[in-house]
């Protein structure tokens, strides 16, 4: 956990009071709407079908219990009782009053959570790997760096009127769990040849209407210069991205003009004027950040508990303990992934009796830490193994056992039209009924790991195009259809998906996502061949053929 | 569109020049970017002041030769929401130095003077009088800043690691 100091209780109180008067401007009439309309997006604050929506972060997906039930109380006192947790760390709440707003974020900067740049085109919510710290095999805690980040975007004079929103990821893992390869600026941590921390930094990845998986600008940066090779790009994009048309303003597009030598070229001479400067970080700045973070005093634990082997027998905890327990670098403790993916249940929702139980099972079981990872799951980072029969049947109580995670019906999707101003066609409802005709979790465990991705329209908020089923809904004269691809991956082999024929109405999706599995299930070389990887061998032509055989 | 400089509601002395209108013979000028790089040596004999208005999407090295004779640059922010103009300033103050007026035009509101301020500006010509009355409570409102930038506020992190050099040093 990270740990505010008072510079950092002090600006974020500073913030508060900045946006309660301007709130208070705009309801007395002093700001128009479209003055103000800029101020909220940089509080988190949009304006949806129904009511006003209010985006918080998560920085790199790390919360305490205690900000946990703050965020319970923001939904329970301001809200109707839930909140929403999205595919980048931040969670939202969908039925917020403008005037309560300022209270709100007060509420919540009690316990160090702010909405800074959520939205607006400005940096936003520096997202990590939601095991970062406890994966096995990590290069080292990325979050040190993420929180480097965070500070360095927040209220950056120079760069809160950019183009267009702005998204970093960091990992320092060999799978990638933080989806680097579609962010504006994607950092993969490693060591060089002498044992130093730097990134690989990848440039102009992003999905929306024009897709692109980022490219590599500069295989290695040492981690003193992260902040300066970063404003570098920051500055070129800033001065040069484009502002004559929204659908062409992220990064991606003015690397992908320039191509990404020249504008790798660009940066790098940017970057000579600005890497020996202030940005600058040198060990004792790093260690000052590094000390704000704690760690658990894990114990000394057998690797195999009795508590364990006991609870085995019980076929129904072995089905979950297989699917939503994950290896820990600590001997004796695990990951544990809560799915927020209930058969019948909208993708990433929990209540605020949901959040309150996870607080509790958190300070109980895990340290009293949760992360939240993109994939619109919570986990708890640090549980003994001893204590994974008790935290289940705690967890199975509150409907937070689903064992699908990583499955068919561990869906990843967007609030579609049911909420978004912008989307052309639901995608909840479309999640939903998946998740009842794939109830079957011993069914779901014979297809194996499938991702399946729903964006209610082209801006791709449910990462369609990277989704090993990926299904965007699109408007055709009036009715809500459905683009289908498949093939498509957010990990660290990033590729988007491939349209496998003609859009199907609503009521078809469903059917024709069973087809495919299907296809899959009869075309695999073997059970253990994921879907995946059962479309690379193949592609997607026999697919189609099955699909749309009787269609 | 009143003038705050150094803090303060000051009066414009500069009169701005349009493209196409007569050049005054004396009193200090503010002319539009084109105009002046048409001869910028006659300009810069003028016994008065003289300051450009630069846009924000033309490169700055046409200016840079000229900087240290300039008493005033402005640059523009046709809409707040439009950021370019912040990147030109900081360049024009951290990296090419230049000591004179660094003036912001447009759209020019209350809630953008902290970063205005923060990379480099001194004088801003406000768009709402309400604003410009309420510059010294607004430029107070943030007491940390987490960015190095060339308008010398100490960073929270320099803050950190002073404090903390500080304590381990006492006994």
């Amino acid at each position: 956990m990270y740990a505010y100091d008072e510079l950092d209780r002090t600006l974020l109180h500073e913030r508060v009071e900045e946006f309660r008067d301007q709130v208070k401007r705009r309801l007395s009439g002093e700001l128009t709407e479209d003055e103000f309309k800029i101020l909220r997006l940089q509080n988190g604050v949009y304006l949806q079908l129904h009511a006003y929506m209010f985006r918080v972060a998560i920085p790199y997906g790390t919360l305490s219990s205690k900000q946990l039930r703050a965020l319970a109380h923001v939904a329970r006192r301001y809200d109707r009782g839930y909140g929403h947790f999205t595919t980048r760390q931040n969670i939202q709440f969908n039925w917020i009053k403008l005037a309560e707003l300022p209270d709100a974020l007060a509420d919540l900067a009690e316990v160090g959570i702010h909405a800074m740049q959520t939205s607006g085109n400005n940096m936003r919510n520096v997202t990590s790997d939601q095991w970062a710290g406890v994966a096995p095999g990590e290069v080292e805690d990325p979050r040190i760096w993420s929180e480097l980040l965070r500070q360095h975007t927040t209220l950056h004079p120079e760069f809160s009127f950019l183009p267009r929103k702005f998204k970093i990821a960091i990992t320092a893992s060999e799978h990638d769990r933080a989806a680097i390869k579609i962010h504006d600026i994607g950092l993969r941590l490693h060591k060089n040849a002498d044992g130093e921390t730097g990134f690989e930094v990848l440039v102009g990845g992003g999905l929306g209407r024009t897709p692109f998986i980022a490219k590599t600008i500069k295989p290695f940066v040492h981690g003193r210069d992260i902040l300066s090779y970063v404003e570098a790009i920051l500055r070129v994009y800033n001065q040069y991205g484009r502002r004559d048309n929204i659908y062409k303003a992220r990064i991606k597009i003015l690397v992908h003009e320039l191509g990404i030598e020249k504008f790798g070229k660009e940066v790098e001479e940017e970057w000579q004027q600005l890497r020996d400067s202030a940005l600058t970080l040198d060990d004792a700045a790093i260690e000052e950040v590094r000390s704000r973070f704690s760690y658990p005093a894990y114990e000394k634990l057998p690797h195999m508990p009795d508590e364990l082997k006991q609870a085995a027998h019980d076929p129904v905890f072995e089905r979950w303990r297989k699917n939503s327990v994950f290896p820990h670098k600590v001997q004796g403790y695990s990951i544990v992934t809560l799915s927020l993916k209930p058969v019948g249940g909208p993708p990433g929702d929990a209540t605020a009796e949901q959040m309150d139980v996870i607080a509790d099972l958190a300070d109980r079981y895990s340290f009293g830490e949760i992360r939240v990872g993109h994939e619109q799951n919570l986990a708890l980072p640090h549980v003994a193994k001893r204590d994974l029969p008790a935290l289940w049947k705690a967890l199975d109580k509150a409907g937070l056992a689903t064992p699908n995670v990583n499955l068919v019906s561990d869906i990843i999707a967007c609030p579609g039209l049911d909420y978004c101003s912008l989307a052309n066609a639901r995608s909840i409802p479309i999640a939903q009924e998946l998740t009842r005709r794939f109830a079957n979790h011993d069914t779901a465990g014979l297809i194996g790991r499938l991702h399946i991705n729903i964006s209610g329209c082209i801006n791709a908020c449910g990462h369609h195009h990277v989704g090993h089923i990926g299904i965007l809904g699109v408007e055709k004269n009036g009715e809500e259809f459905y683009q289908i691809t498949i093939g498509g991956r957010a990990d660290e082999s990033a590729a988007l998906g491939t349209l496998i024929g003609p859009s199907v109405p609503y009521a078809e999706v469903a059917d024709v996502v069973e087809d495919i599995v299907e296809a899959y299930l009869a075309l695999r070389d073997s059970p253990d061949e994921l879907f995946i990887d059962t479309v690379k061998r193949l592609g997607v032509e026999p697919f189609r053929e099955r699909v749309y055989a009787t269609r | 569109m009143p003038l705050v400089k150094n803090g303060k509601i000051a009066t414009d002395i500069y009169v701005h020049v349009a493209d196409d209108a007569q050049i005054p013979a004396n009193g200090a000028i503010l002319v539009p970017a084109g105009r002046f790089l048409e001869d910028p040596e006659a300009l810069l004999k003028r016994p008065d002041k003289v300051g450009v208005l630069w846009p924000n999407n033309r490169d700055l090295d046409d200016l840079v030769p000229y900087l240290d004779r300039l008493a005033a640059v402005a640059l523009v922010f046709p809409s707040f929401r439009d950021g370019r103009a912040y990147s030109q300033a900081r360049l024009l103050r951290e990296r090419y130095r230049y000591r004179g007026e660094l003036r912001a035009t447009g759209q020019v509101l209350r809630d953008q003077f902290v970063f205005m301020l923060r990379a480099g500006f001194d004088a801003l010509d406000v768009k709402k009088e309400k604003d410009a009355d309420a510059f010294a409570d607004t430029v107070k409102r943030y007491t940390v800043f987490y960015q190095p930038t060339g308008d010398g506020r100490a960073t929270a992190l320099s803050r950190r690691t002073q404090l903390r050099h500080s304590e381990s040093a006492s006994p």
